[in-house]
């Protein structure tokens, strides 16, 4: 286990797992620039730790996040936000390799519930919420809500969301495919754990390259996505853990990957 | 709409006991009422000191539903009131709080339970009944429908024909015939509900709260899984009924103390 020094973030590993906790419990872990910094810094040691191969993204027990921090906006211009270009941290989070699990329980509302969707799973607490609220302050979502959420859940149900504000339950959002699982809110983390330490028993290299092929399907035709995949098929038979999966699979053993 | 302490909260080696306390009134539930009691609940699920919950009435009736009185209710001149709104932010809440507490839930019944008085008693995990209390879905009276969770929590109790039975005659279910239906957890003559109620809870209060709620949690799940939906589709219903000209004159005969003549509309 090891813990860095950061103001607004948690973060430690366990086994293969990195855990990055949101921690600033007084405002609900209300998305501030600073923390946004500190986020992206943690994800990216992580991706670059080959001892981690998934990372979980979570807060509190009350709140996942509760949004991006108003007060540090309410005072801006169409021009001094654009200069100050706030989402280019949250971009990057986009960047990362490895699989990011969120593990939410409380509230997941606006730029937390978009945070949610930037990563690959979706751990959920049968306590949490999750919300596009931003119409409710006279804007609307601006770190991927629009896009992401309509992807996910549909163009009708996002627009409800979206020009409504109306948060929905865990039990709606699992209907709805936003979230993966629903767990009582007291095991919401050890499930993610446990999701994730399923995935790091396989091959490191197999699972970035999927990663990266499921993703595409975001910003590609799907000729460009099919051709996409299947370069990344035919790449990991230069890899040794294609040899030692399939080998173990017939020698009717587990596989021991390595990432190489 | 007064400050006066209409709910009355006192906890003791681990029992709340939570009281309504309009008792010329048969405990009736005003606006003020509602959202006392939810207050209450609220307060009771969080104070650690707190166990085990009983909700009972003061004086001589446990609750007798809606105060037909009460002005959220009433026709006034031409108007219409909107109960599926008024449900949803009165009586719901306090039937979603009871069942999501982590905790049991006593209802000490004292006297008559009616209308929403009866919800309330029906939502509670056991009830301690008086051998002289009753309980009346007195709702379709005045031609409205059984709320705050009445259509789903009887017919899940006592079965859904006997439930509609009671619905559709509005027949005083005496708390005899309340007992051999599993209604009723212990019958008891009506000065001694409060001592048993609170002997019960003592006993409770000696378990594991944690299992015990974490037990409710999974019981909810198998039998209360749409509850949050069905009082919605409730109220809904409710504010269709409210609109209808049976209501108007289901109200109006109840005030002026005479047969209701119904038109079915």
């Amino acid at each position: 286990m090891m813990t860095m020094t950061y103001r607004n973030i948690l973060t430690e590993t366990e086994d293969n797992i990195g855990i990055v906790k949101l921690n600033r419990p007084q405002v609900l872990n209300a998305l501030n620039h600073e923390l946004m910094s500190e986020l992206v810094q943690a994800l990216e040691d992580f991706d670059g730790n080959d001892n981690v191969r998934v990372i979980i993204l979570t807060g509190s027990e009350r709140a996942f996040a509760a949004g991006a921090d108003i007060t540090e906006m309410s005072d801006e211009t169409t021009i001094s936000i654009m200069l100050k270009d706030r989402f280019a941290t949250w971009d990057k989070v986009r960047h990362i390799t490895k699989p990011i699990i969120a593990a939410v329980s409380g509230y997941a509302l606006g730029g937390g519930c978009e945070l949610t969707m930037m990563c690959d799973i979706i751990i959920a607490s049968e306590t949490a919420q999750f919300g596009q609220p931003e119409i409710n302050i006279g804007v609307i979502p601006g770190a991927g809500g629009t896009q992401r959420l309509t992807r996910v859940i549909g163009k009708h149900k996002a627009m409800e969301m979206i020009l409504t504000g109306r948060p929905i339950t865990a039990q709606e959002a699992y209907a709805m495919g936003l979230v993966n699982k629903i767990v009582p809110k007291e095991l919401f983390l050890e499930e993610a754990k446990a999701v994730a330490k399923d995935i790091a028993k396989k091959s490191p290299v197999a699972v970035r390259l999927a990663k990266e092929a499921v993703l595409k399907t975001f910003d590609a035709s799907i000729n460009e996505g099919l051709q996409f995949e299947r370069k990344n098929f035919y790449m990991l038979f230069s890899s040794e853990d294609q040899k030692e999966g399939m080998k173990a699979f017939l020698e009717k053993r587990p596989a021991n990957f390595t990432g190489r | 709409m007064s400050n006066e302490n209409i709910v009355l909260v006192e906890t003791n080696d681990k029992v709340c006991v939570i009281t309504l306390n309009r008792p010329d009134k048969l405990n009736s539930f005003s606006d003020e009422l509602t959202f006392q009691l939810q207050d209450a609940l609220k307060e009771a699920s969080k104070d650690s000191k707190a166990h085990v919950v009983i909700i009972t009435g003061a004086g001589r009736g446990f609750c007798a539903g809606q105060d037909l009185q009460s002005r959220s209710i009433s026709a006034e001149a031409g108007q219409r009131p909107q109960l599926g709104d008024s449900i949803k932010r009165r009586y719901n809440p306090i039937i979603v709080a009871i069942r999501r507490m982590e905790k049991p839930v006593i209802a000490a019944v004292n006297g008559v339970a009616a209308g929403a008085g009866a919800s309330l008693a029906l939502a509670c995990d056991f009830r301690v009944v008086a051998d002289n209390a009753s309980f009346i879905q007195s709702f379709t009276k005045v031609g409205l429908i059984p709320d705050s969770g009445s259509t789903f929590l009887l017919p899940r109790l006592i079965g859904f024909t006997k439930a509609l039975e009671l619905m559709f005659t509005t027949d005083k279910l005496e708390a005899k015939e309340a007992l051999e239906l599993g209604l009723v957890n212990k019958l008891v003559p009506q000065d001694q509900v409060m001592k048993t109620a609170l002997d019960f809870a003592g006993q409770l209060a000696k378990g594991p709260l944690k299992a015990f709620g974490l037990t409710k949690r999974a019981v909810n799940r198998a039998v209360f899984w749409d509850l949050e939906e069905l009082l919605e589709y409730e109220a809904s219903l409710q504010e269709i009924a409210g609109r209808s000209d049976d209501f108007q004159e289901g109200v109006k005969a109840f005030i002026e103390k005479r047969q209701p003549v119904y038109s079915g509309r």
